[in-house]
């Protein structure tokens, strides 16, 4: 990320995004841009929208007001045609893998392969086995996901996520759940597929010591406010209180406001039981 | 993506153009599985390959291979560093032959 960041080509644009469930707003009118070729962390604690802000970049949630531009194109009024076709440019990592239980692993990478392609069956294997060859899985086409460990499954969700190889990718929580070296491993293989496919990768993650190896750029958020967009070492020289909340490890702990804490208990705040 | 195939001293040299991707892939496939067995020397110049994704490093593998398994021998000519990025991913750049121009290959030891 040599070039001047107004000079790079933006693969996502937010604009101005609020989004509410219920009456609670979630997301408080945020804006971010996300160049191509960059790997874009998005972190804060429970609560803080990240895992909103994902679902509506990826479509599965509508914002109550905004706007999502992704590869220029802007999702707003799109016809489901047309939202195919964007997403075919796209590919998901999600946190729990969510591979079908009821194939194999090389049919799962497959999937998006015989969906929405109508490629060879012996050029999709190869692909297939070729995803798996860079996520460290050879030979693991014909296990099926319950005989893979944590760190195996996450592996094969990159794979499919990639088989198509997308030009944005995005990643939910990828270091949740495992132990540091695979952790690492999955880090490096996120920088791998940035380097080699100029893959413009957003990762979603509370884990500080994956965000600071992986990230071009950090978004912190916090109650569906940016704090924060900048680099690694942006993010730790930041005097914000609860930046450095979130580096002293701090994040979860909602700082403790009586009268809004007893409004709550008694139900008298938001009315969190009519959420969507 | 264009083609072109001809022979010159006794190799077949099929030229790909463009991008090879999940639209043009399955024409270079056919391309290169119909020139295979046809040949024993065949060099696959890439030179004005501007892009190539999975499915079109997929047909090459598959044709690679193939045409080892008859005998044949296959070299590949004038790789973008965007294609060479694409095949050290996936360390092919330790499988595949390749040189840095069709003379070269030529005269290279089989």
């Amino acid at each position: 990320m040599t070039m001047p960041l107004s000079e790079l080509e933006p693969i996502i644009e937010v604009i101005d995004l609020t989004t509410h469930y219920g009456s609670r707003k979630i997301l408080n009118g945020i804006s971010l841009t996300v160049h191509k070729g960059e790997v874009m962390v998005i972190m804060g604690g429970s609560g803080s929208g990240k895992s909103t802000l994902l679902r509506h970049l990826i479509g599965l949630e509508h914002p109550s007001s905004g706007n999502i531009k992704l590869l220029g194109q802007d999702i707003r009024n799109m016809t489901e045609h047309d939202m195919t076709q964007l997403y075919r440019k796209v590919g998901v990592a999600f946190q729990s893998g969510a591979l079908f239980s009821s194939m194999t692993v090389g049919e799962n990478i497959m999937l998006p392969l015989r969906e929405h392609t109508k490629l060879d069956q012996k050029t999709m294997e190869i692909m297939a086995r070729l995803k798996l060859e860079v996520v460290n899985l050879a030979g693991f086409e014909d296990l099926m996901p319950s005989e893979l460990s944590g760190g195996m499954l996450k592996r094969a969700a990159f794979a499919r996520a990639v088989i198509m190889d997308p030009v944005l990718l995005f990643c939910d929580e990828p270091s949740a759940g495992l132990d540091p070296v695979v952790s690492s491993s999955l880090d490096e293989l996120i920088l791998r597929l940035k380097d080699a496919l100029d893959m413009t990768i957003v990762v979603v993650t509370h884990e500080l010591e994956s965000a600071f190896r992986i990230a071009d750029r950090i978004t912190v958020l916090d109650k569906g406010d940016i704090l924060t967009i900048g680099t690694v070492d942006d993010v730790r020289a930041s005097d914000n209180r609860r930046i450095q909340d979130l580096l002293n490890r701090h994040f979860e702990e909602e700082i403790l406001d009586p009268d809004a804490y007893l409004a709550r208990l008694t139900g008298e705040s938001e009315a969190l039981f009519s959420q969507v | 993506m264009e083609h072109y195939v001809r022979e010159e001293q006794g190799y077949h040299i099929v030229t790909l153009t463009g991008e090879i991707d999940l639209e043009t892939s399955p024409q270079a496939r056919q391309i290169l599985l119909e020139t295979v067995p046809q040949s024993t020397k065949l060099l696959i110049e890439m030179a004005s390959v501007t892009y190539i994704d999975s499915s079109g490093i997929a047909t090459l593998v598959e044709a690679f291979q193939r045409a080892k398994k008859n005998g044949g021998q296959v070299a590949f000519i004038c790789l973008n560093p965007a294609v060479v990025r694409v095949l050290t991913l996936a360390r092919l750049d330790k499988v595949f032959t390749i040189h840095a121009d069709i003379e070269s290959a030529i005269h290279a030891e089989p």
